[in-house]
């Protein structure tokens, strides 16, 4: 209701130019670059992201011309790419080092730095109301170490044996030894360096996280009053915390068995009929290749979760706002981001169920995966509710938003399939796990990060917003055009296509999907040009974009980020920081468009006296 | 500049609108999730010590490798020298809960004399491993002694890879612990604290010490025990 845009922020307009006062002294050096502002370190976390984003989907574009046409030649791949794909054909060895950087990009530097990392740190300060994170020193490292991480695996897309091409997941023997791949020489190295610079920047990020959740929050911000999207960071940093530590444990067991001898995950390895002898000359023996996967899936399944709690968090926000009801079942959906937290920690071993493992413990962890379907859907349940009825305002982001959730449901659903150990062991590594963790996680994630940019765009870049027209149109080629490249991969899998394989051409049982593939490939590029109205429209709002209201609040949301200035300075507020006195949900409440969470039981009885005198 | 202003004298201001919902500070907060963290680091890597040592024929005797003790040629006390290098690293801890307890009575000369005394204790132990590992590899009684290649105990090699890849990973905690607690005690002695009104930094610094001693408990008990 247009009568109750509460116009509590006057004040705001006048001090932001007092606000300029205290960014006098800040150099270039100290706002860019070295910044400990949570909000341009966001910033930092973002376009980094975006680069990466950009590398990494251009990879998959570059792997799906090999799979859409094996028997075609590109010679400009050739131009690019020099003997990595001689004759205009990728080489078998750098298709398999484009899969394993595809995968190790996007889950980690793009889905887990780029949206938790952008997200986190802009939105945990602005919506419990606090000037900045915990420690703003440790902050700024946690990017530092991110870019760091960064560049280490960019070196290593450059030397000569090329990077690693042993999968994202690495595993050994594979991994171990230079001999069996060009790929677990130096680039593997550098790969595991970059991991360990990764878990660093994670684990920093993620203290400060929980401590400015726990401790930093605004008087009257009870944990109750926290919007779902701080919920679900807190529960995202949580369990980064404690799993990125086991993977460093399993890297560090890795590296000693690349780099001094040791055998923790070898035993009896043959090559070219030769034993594999230590520096003591004596066999190899006694490891166990399983200890890694363990080690590996035990980050790796909660991993997972990392990556789509901070995209669920913000698509129940942007539902909420623009669906203009409260969010249903807000206390569900609490215990549900918490439940889906404690259980992530008890189903890794789903994802090894033909290693070998005892079918006992492998019908623990079905039970356990099975179980975790409950709080997720219940989330679905609850976001379709919150839809239900509502007054949709089909911004970009509700777009984005509502695409998140038909990705959900589309690849939760595939999970279920996948989390019976008697139906993973066909499906296992074909194309139907392809499209299943495609869609459910890097899609749906993707999807959320996409929503959160069109939605906090003005907070991320001084109340500037972006194109709803490009936006738009972004969605629907993005969305549609994901569902052609991922829908057919279950068809593939079903049949038993495998995955990771360079080419199908001599094998007579799956070479006569050339057409699917081909369809698959092209909707690939297409979507893949189609993110360039994103890019377009991402770096020309910066300096160009329309500025929002100057209510200052273009969604006209409960939530506190749209309590500060146009510009924020560091700090956020000017003068004291606004109490909270209510939860972030009251959208149509009483004949209220809505109550910000800043506005008082007294305050709101003003105004409806003044609003009654009016009318 | 807006960092100042960022970090006003009170905790009051600092939160604008209200105090500290939990009774502790954000930086003690930060620090036990850390060391949360990185208990899962060395459980895992005992975890997978568990996984390698059940899946082996043989294992080690303690009693008969870790029997040495300096100055002593050929000496049979087995497990000897290890409970002095634990005694002296408990001892350790108890300084730094001393110099903590000094730090809450705001005596600065208290706090620096039990640091100092902790930063020792914490310098013995690493000279104490580092005769454990020389004596070990270089193995004065066996001729041939223990590495990451071979074990002259009658056990897999991986009884070396693990023993010296764990205790030297801890060894590593307590020698990041040393240097944290020599920059604590020379900012103590320097007076900083004292400025600062509180001596929480002490504490902290104080909470990961006393976590790098309880981990070389089970480090201790899976190596040297059982």
């Amino acid at each position: 209701m247009a009568s109750t845009d509460i116009h509590l922020h006057d004040q705001l307009g006048h001090d932001h130019h007092d606000d300029h006062h205290h960014d006098h002294h800040e150099t270039f050096l100290t706002k860019y670059i070295f910044s400990q502002d949570h909000k341009m370190i966001a910033r930092q976390f973002l376009i980094t992201g975006i680069l990466w984003a950009f590398i990494g989907v251009l990879f998959s574009v570059l792997f799906r011309l090999q799979l859409g046409w094996p028997n075609e030649t590109f010679p400009i791949l050739e131009t690019l790419l020099g003997a990595w794909a001689e004759g205009g054909k990728l080489s078998p060895q750098f298709y398999y080092a484009l899969v394993t950087m595809h995968g190790t990009i996007m889950v980690f530097f793009v889905l887990t730095a780029g949206l938790s990392g952008t997200f986190s740190n802009l939105l945990i300060p602005l919506q419990i109301g606090a000037r900045d994170m915990a420690s703003p020193f440790i902050n700024m490292l946690s990017y530092w170490f991110f870019l760091l991480a960064g560049i280490i695996m960019a070196i290593s897309l450059f030397i000569q044996t090329g990077p690693a091409a042993g999968g994202w997941t690495a595993y050994p023997p594979l991994s171990a030894l230079g001999q069996s791949n060009l790929g677990s020489q130096l680039g593997m190295t550098l790969w595991l360096l970059s991991m360990t610079m990764f878990v660093v920047s994670s684990l920093m990020g993620g203290l400060n996280y929980i401590a400015t959740v726990l401790n930093m929050r605004t008087k009257g911000m009870t944990m109750f009053r926290m919007p779902l999207t701080i919920w679900a960071f807190f529960f995202t940093a949580v369990l980064g915390v404690l799993s990125f530590p086991v993977l460093l444990s399993g890297c560090i067991l890795l590296m000693f068995d690349r780099s001094l001898g040791t055998s923790f995950y070898l035993s009896d390895i043959y090559i070219g009929g030769e034993v594999l002898t230590n520096g003591a000359g004596q066999m190899i023996e006694g490891g166990s290749a399983i200890l890694f996967q363990h080690l590996f899936w035990f980050l790796g399944h909660p991993e997972v979760y990392i990556v789509i709690l901070p995209a669920m968090g913000m698509v129940s926000e942007v539902l909420a706002t623009n669906s203009r009801k409260p969010i249903f079942g807000y206390h569900a959906m609490v215990y549900s981001i918490m439940a889906i937290t404690i259980i992530a920690f008890l189903v890794w071993a789903h994802h090894m169920f033909i290693s070998g493992m005892n079918p006992f413990v492998g019908s623990i962890f079905v039970f356990f995966t099975l179980l975790i379907a409950i709080p997720s859907a219940i989330k679905v349940f609850n976001w379709i509710t919150t839809l239900w009825r509502g007054s949709i305002r089909f911004t970009t982001a509700t777009l984005f938003s509502i695409g998140f959730v038909s990705l959900f449901i589309s690849g939760g659903l595939t999970g279920l399939f996948l989390g019976n150990a008697a139906l993973d062991i066909p499906l296992h590594d074909t194309y139907f796990v392809i499209a299943h963790f495609h869609i459910v996680m890097g899609l749906a994630a993707g999807f959320g990060l996409f929503a959160g940019v069109y939605h906090w765009y003005p907070k991320l870049f001084n109340g500037r917003m972006m194109n709803e027209s490009l936006g738009v149109m972004h969605f629907w080629i993005t969305f549609i055009g994901s569902y052609f490249i991922f829908w057919p991969m279950h068809y593939l899998g079903m049949t038993g296509v495998p995955r990771r394989y360079y080419e199908f051409s001599q094998f007579e049982t799956f070479n006569k999907y050339d057409d699917l593939n081909m369809l698959i490939s092209t909707a690939a590029i297409l979507v893949f040009f189609a993110q360039f109205l994103f890019v377009i429209n991402f770096f020309y709002s910066i300096t160009k974009g329309k500025r929002m209201p100057a209510s200052l609040n273009p969604w006209q949301g409960t939530t506190m980020e749209w309590t500060t200035p146009m510009e924020p300075g560091h700090g956020n507020w000017v003068g004291k920081i606004p109490e909270v006195y209510r939860w972030p949900y009251d959208y149509e409440v009483d004949g209220h468009g809505f109550i910000p969470q800043t506005v008082s039981d007294e305050q709101l009885k003003q105004l409806s006296k003044t609003n009654v005198h009016h009318s | 500049m807006a960092v100042e202003s960022l970090h006003p004298a009170s905790a009051d201001q600092q939160w604008g609108g209200g105090k500290s919902p939990f009774n502790v500070s954000y930086g003690k907060l930060m620090m036990w999730y850390f060391l949360l963290s990185d208990a899962f680091t060395f459980s895992a890597l005992l975890i997978s010590y568990g996984t390698i040592r059940f899946m082996s024929p043989t294992w080690a005797d303690p009693n008969e490798v870790f029997n040495g003790m300096p100055f002593i040629e050929n000496a049979n006390i087995p497990l000897g020298f290890v409970s002095i290098m634990t005694f002296i690293l408990i001892l350790s801890s108890v300084f730094v809960v001393r110099a903590v307890q000094e730090g809450h009575m705001m005596n600065k000369a208290g706090v620096v004399k039990w640091m100092f005394l902790g930063i020792l204790g914490g310098a013995a132990f690493l000279g104490c491993q580092a005769w454990e590992w020389t004596h070990l590899i270089a193995g004065v009684d066996h001729g041939h002694g223990m590495t990451i290649y071979r074990n002259t105990f009658g056990a897999p090699s991986h009884f070396g890879q693990l023993f010296f890849l764990i205790t030297g990973f801890h060894g590593f905690h307590v020698f990041s612990g040393v240097v944290l607690n020599i920059i604590v005690c020379i900012q103590a002695a320097a007076g900083v604290y004292e400025r600062r009104g509180h001596y929480e930094m002490v504490e902290k610094i104080g909470l990961y010490w006393h976590f790098v001693d309880l981990v070389w408990v089970f480090v201790f008990l899976c190596f040297y025990l059982l």
